[in-house]
C-alpha cells in the first residue's frame, strides 16, 4: 500500500511536470510576449520601446530557457521558464497585472470559493442518491417515466438559464435575497442560498440519471435476486444492498472533484459577485491577465492531482475486494 | 454569374462530414449487423421524434452554410469583370429575407417587444401643432418595418395579429398534410394497396416505423414555421435586440454556430481518441504508458481554464496577422474553426480511455488471438478486428457528445472566450440579453427565444442520443431482452 502511494506520487509530480511544460509551451512559446505586450499596449501606440518597457516591467525581458549571458547556474535559474514557470512549484506565482500577490489572492479567495461549493457538493451529492434511488424504486412505473423526462429536460437546459431565472425569480420580483454580494461569517447565508441551490439544481439532471443507471445495473445481479428468493421485502433489498454497494462506485467517482471544489465555479460566482477564485479567473480571462490564469491552470491541475491519489486511496478503503498492488 | 460562391472553412468541414456520414450509410445499410441497431432505432418513437426535429436544425444549418458573395451593379456599358460585394451571405439569408422581407437583419432602431408596433423607449420628437408652433414631444416611435402596414394600431393590431396567426396555422397544416401524404406515399406506398390505407396505419402505429410521433413531430414544426412565415413577415416575432435586429432571425443563424461547434468538434475528436485509445489498448507497453500519461495530464487542467488559455492565444494569432483574412466572415469564420478545433483536443481524452479499455478486452478474444496465431498483420488486426467491434462505442459517445458542445459554447461565450462577437450564437445571445436584465420593464424575449431554440435543439439531441444508445449498447439490448423492466417489477 504504501509503496504504491509512493508510486502514485512520483507519477503525480510527473503529470505536473507535464502541464507545467504544456503552459510554459502555450504562454510562452507558442505566444511570445512580444506579441502579448503588443495585444496589452493595443495595436495603434506600440513602439519598440513600449514594449521592452512592458516586458522589463513584468520581468519577461530574459531568455526563455537558457540566459547565455549569465554565469554558473544562473545560465539556467536567470530565464523566463526558471522564474516563471518552475517557481510554482514553490508557490511562487509572482504577481498580477494590477501589482497584487496571487499566492496570496489566491489564499483569501478559496474560502468563498468553497463556502458555495461544499455545500452544493454535500447537499446535492445526497439528494441525486435518494432521488435515483426512489427511481430505482420505483423502476418502469409512471412516475419513473415522468422523472426521465424531466432530467432529460434539466439535462437539455443550459445553467446560465438556471441562474438567470433564479435571480430574476427571487432576488428581482419576490425580494427573498440580495441579487448579488458577499459577506463574511453567519451573514453569508442570505448571499449563499440560491448560488447554492442554483448549483445543486443545475446538477441534478446529469449525476441523477447516472445514479439510477448504476442502481439499475446493481439490481440485475444475482445476490439481489437471491436476497429477493429469500423472501426480503424491496425496501430492505434496496437499502442493505443495492445502495450499499451501488455507493462504491458513486463515491470514487466523485472522490476525484472534492480538492477542485477549492477552485469554484466561474458562473455562479460571476453572477452572484462572489469574490472566491472562480470570479478571479474569469476576470482575469477577461483581463487578459496571463499570469493569473497561468497560476490557476496549475493549481487546478495539483488539485486535480491530489483527487487521483485520493480515488486510489478511497477504492482500497471503500471495496474490500480492491487490494492494490504492493 | 451574378454571385460568386464563398467556401468557408468549416463549411467544407461540414460538407466533408456530411459526405463521411452518407457513406457510413450507404455502407450500414448493406450490412445486415450494421443495419440492425439502426433498425432499432427507427422503431423507438422518441428517438424517431426527436430525429425529426434534428433534421430540420440541420437544414437551417446547411442552409446556412452555402456562403456566396452578390454581384455588385455594375454601370451598364462598362466593360470589365464583376466586382462582387465584400458582405458574405448564406443561401438561409436569402430565404429569410424573401420569407419575413424586411424583417430579416437589422431594421429597427433599438428594442422592441414581439409583436409590437411601437418602440420599447420613449424618443423625442419635433411635432408642429395646429397653431405651426414646433414642440418636442417625448412618446414610443412607431416601428420603422413591425406592423407598419396598420393605419391604426392601437385599434387594429389584435386582430391583425389574430388573422394573420390563423393564415399561419392554415398555411402550416396544408404544408404538413402535402409533406406527410408525400413521405407515406414514397415509403409505405409499396407495401398498402391505397395511400389512405397508410395513413390509417400510420396513425393506429401499425407502420414500419412509429410514424405518429414522426408526423406530429413535423407538425408541430409546420405550424411554427407557417406562423412564422405569416406572422413573422408582418411582426417581429420574437422583438428585436439592442441594434434592432430581429430577434427570430438571429436565432435561426444561431443554429449554424450550434451545429458547428456539436459536429466539427466530434470530427476533431474522433480521430484522436479512436487512433490514440486502440494505439494505447492493442500495442501495451510503453506506447500505452506514453499516451495514458498525455491524456491524463491533459485531464488534469481545468477544461474551462486550458480552452480560455488557448483560445486567448489563438486571439493573439488572429490580431497578429490580419492579411490571413479578406472579410470579416472569413475572421470569424476562423475563429469558429479554431474554437472547434480546441474543444476537440481537449475533449478526446473520455473517448481514448474507453477504447483504451475495450481494446484491451477485445484482444484478449479467441478470434483476435487466431488472426495473431496466423501472422495477421497487426495494422490488420486492428482494422478488420478491433475498430469494427468498437465502433458501436464510438458512435454512442459522438451523438452523447454533441449536446454538451452546443451547452459548453454557451458557457464558453459567456466567459469572454467564445465565438466572435460579430457571429451570432446562443451563448452571444443569451450574454446580450443578460446585460439588460435590470432594465424595467425587462427585456425578457432574446432570452425567450435563445431558451426555446436552445432547448429544443439540445433536447432533441439529448434524446436522440438516449435512443441510440439503447440500440447499439450491447448491454442493454441484452438486457432488455432477457427481461423487460416492468416484469421484474411485477415479479
Amino acid at each position: 500500500m504504501t509503496a504504491y502511494l509512493i508510486r502514485r506520487l512520483f507519477y503525480a509530480v510527473l503529470i505536473l511536470i507535464g502541464v507545467n511544460l504544456i503552459t510554459f509551451w502555450l504562454f510562452f512559446k507558442i505566444n511570445t510576449p512580444d506579441d502579448i505586450a503588443r495585444m496589452q499596449l493595443g495595436a495603434k501606440r506600440v513602439t519598440a520601446d513600449a514594449i521592452a518597457k512592458w516586458k522589463a516591467e513584468r520581468g519577461y525581458d530574459k531568455p526563455l530557457v537558457y540566459n547565455a549571458a549569465a554565469q554558473g547556474a544562473k545560465r539556467f535559474t536567470d530565464t523566463i521558464y526558471f522564474e516563471k514557470s518552475a517557481a510554482m512549484f514553490l508557490l511562487d506565482f509572482g504577481r498580477a497585472d494590477d501589482g497584487r500577490d496571487i499566492w496570496h489572492e489566491i489564499r483569501t479567495r478559496a474560502g468563498p470559493s468553497l463556502a458555495v461549493q461544499l455545500p452544493v457538493f454535500i447537499v446535492g451529492l445526497g439528494l441525486n442518491i435518494s432521488f435515483a434511488l426512489l427511481l430505482a424504486l420505483f423502476r418502469a412505473t409512471r412516475f419513473d417515466f415522468a422523472s426521465q423526462v424531466f432530467l432529460v429536460a434539466m439535462m437539455s437546459i443550459s445553467s446560465l438559464f438556471f441562474i438567470i431565472a433564479g435571480q430574476y425569480v427571487f432576488s428581482k420580483l419576490w425580494h427573498l435575497v440580495p441579487i448579488s454580494g458577499y459577506a463574511s461569517g453567519l451573514d453569508s447565508f442570505r448571499f449563499l442560498v440560491l448560488p447554492v441551490a442554483i448549483g445543486v439544481f443545475t446538477s441534478l439532471g446529469g449525476a441523477t440519471r447516472l445514479y439510477r443507471t448504476i442502481f439499475l445495473e446493481e439490481m440485475g445481479r444475482d445476490y439481489v435476486r437471491t436476497a429477493r428468493a429469500k423472501g426480503m421485502s424491496e425496501l430492505v433489498v434496496l437499502f442493505r444492498h443495492v445502495l450499499k454497494n451501488g455507493m462504491i462506485p458513486i463515491l470514487t467517482g466523485v472522490v476525484v472533484v472534492i480538492p477542485g471544489l477549492f477552485i469554484g465555479s466561474l458562473l455562479t460566482e460571476s453572477f452572484f459577485g462572489i469574490p472566491g477564485l472562480g470570479s478571479y479567473t474569469i476576470e482575469a480571462i477577461q483581463a487578459q491577465d496571463f499570469g493569473v490564469v497561468r497560476s490557476m491552470v496549475f493549481i487546478g491541475s495539483v488539485l486535480y492531482i491530489i483527487g487521483l491519489v485520493l480515488t486510489d486511496i478511497s477504492y482500497t478503503l471503500v471495496d474490500p475486494r480492491v487490494r492494490l498492488p504492493g | 454569374m451574378n454571385f460568386l460562391p464563398v467556401f468557408l472553412w468549416t463549411d467544407l468541414l461540414l460538407f466533408l462530414l456530411l459526405a463521411v456520414c452518407a457513406a457510413y450509410a450507404r455502407h450500414a445499410a448493406r450490412h445486415a449487423h450494421l443495419r440492425a441497431p439502426w433498425e432499432r432505432v427507427r422503431q423507438n418513437p422518441v428517438g424517431m421524434a426527436s430525429a425529426t426535429l434534428l433534421a430540420v436544425f440541420a437544414l437551417i444549418g446547411v442552409l446556412d452554410s452555402l456562403h456566396y458573395r452578390p454581384a455588385l451593379e455594375t454601370k451598364p456599358g462598362a466593360a470589365g469583370k464583376t466586382q462582387y460585394s465584400v458582405e458574405v451571405r448564406s443561401v438561409l439569408d436569402l430565404l429569410a429575407q424573401s420569407v419575413l422581407g424586411p424583417m430579416a437583419g437589422k431594421s429597427e432602431k433599438t428594442y422592441s417587444a414581439p409583436l409590437a408596433t411601437h418602440g420599447f423607449s420613449r424618443e423625442a420628437r419635433e411635432v408642429t401643432d395646429a397653431a405651426g408652433v414646433v414642440r418636442t414631444l417625448r412618446d414610443y416611435p412607431r416601428l420603422v418595418n413591425g406592423g407598419a402596414h396598420l393605419a391604426d394600431p392601437a385599434r387594429e393590431r389584435n386582430a391583425d395579429i389574430a388573422v394573420h396567426a390563423a393564415r399561419g396555422l392554415a398555411l402550416g397544416f396544408m404544408v404538413w398534410l402535402a409533406l406527410a401524404l408525400a413521405i407515406l406515399a414514397a415509403t409505405e406506398g409499396g407495401g398498402a394497396s391505397s395511400l389512405g390505407q397508410a395513413w390509417r396505419a400510420a396513425w393506429s402505429g401499425e407502420g414500419a416505423r412509429p410514424w405518429r410521433a414522426i408526423l406530429l413531430t413535423l407538425l408541430a414544426i409546420c405550424l411554427f414555421a407557417g406562423i412564422a412565415a405569416t406572422l413573422g413577415s408582418r411582426y417581429h416575432l420574437f422583438g428585436t435586440d439592442k441594434v434592432g435586429q430581429d430577434v427570430l432571425y438571429l436565432a435561426l443563424k444561431s443554429v449554424r454556430t450550434a451545429l458547428m461547434i456539436g459536429t466539427l468538434t466530434t470530427l476533431v475528436m474522433l480521430p484522436l481518441g479512436v487512433l490514440l485509445g486502440i494505439a494505447a489498448g492493442y500495442f501495451g507497453g510503453w506506447v500505452d504508458d506514453l499516451i495514458q500519461y498525455v491524456y491524463t495530464t491533459l485531464n488534469s487542467i481545468p477544461g474551462v481554464l486550458l480552452i480560455a488559455a488557448a483560445v486567448l492565444i489563438m486571439q493573439v494569432t488572429i490580431e497578429a496577422n490580419p492579411a490571413w483574412f479578406q472579410t470579416a466572415v472569413e475572421r470569424a469564420d476562423f475563429r469558429l474553426l479554431c474554437l472547434c478545433v480546441i474543444l476537440g483536443v481537449m475533449s478526446w481524452t473520455g473517448l481514448c480511455r474507453l477504447m483504451r479499455g475495450e481494446t484491451l478486452k477485445l484482444r484478449e478474444l479467441e478470434y483476435v488471438q487466431a488472426a495473431r496465431a496466423f501472422g495477421v498483420s497487426r495494422l490488420a488486426i486492428v482494422v478488420r478486428h478491433i475498430l469494427p467491434n468498437v465502433m458501436h462505442l464510438v458512435i454512442i459517445s459522438a451523438v452523447m457528445d454533441f449536446s454538451g458542445m452546443v451547452l459548453t459554447e454557451a458557457v464558453l461565450s459567456y466567459v469572454g472566450v467564445g465565438v466572435d462577437p460579430s457571429m451570432t450564437s446562443f451563448g452571444s445571445m443569451i450574454n446580450a440579453a443578460r446585460l439588460e436584465m435590470s432594465r424595467e420593464p425587462m427585456v425578457w424575449w432574446s432570452l425567450a427565444a435563445a431558451f426555446f431554440f436552445m432547448l429544443s435543439l439540445v433536447l432533441a439531441a439529448n434524446l436522440f442520443a438516449d435512443a441510440v444508445r439503447d440500440a447499439f449498447d450491447p448491454r442493454l439490448v441484452a438486457q432488455g431482452r432477457r427481461r423487460p423492466l416492468r416484469q421484474a417489477r411485477e415479479a
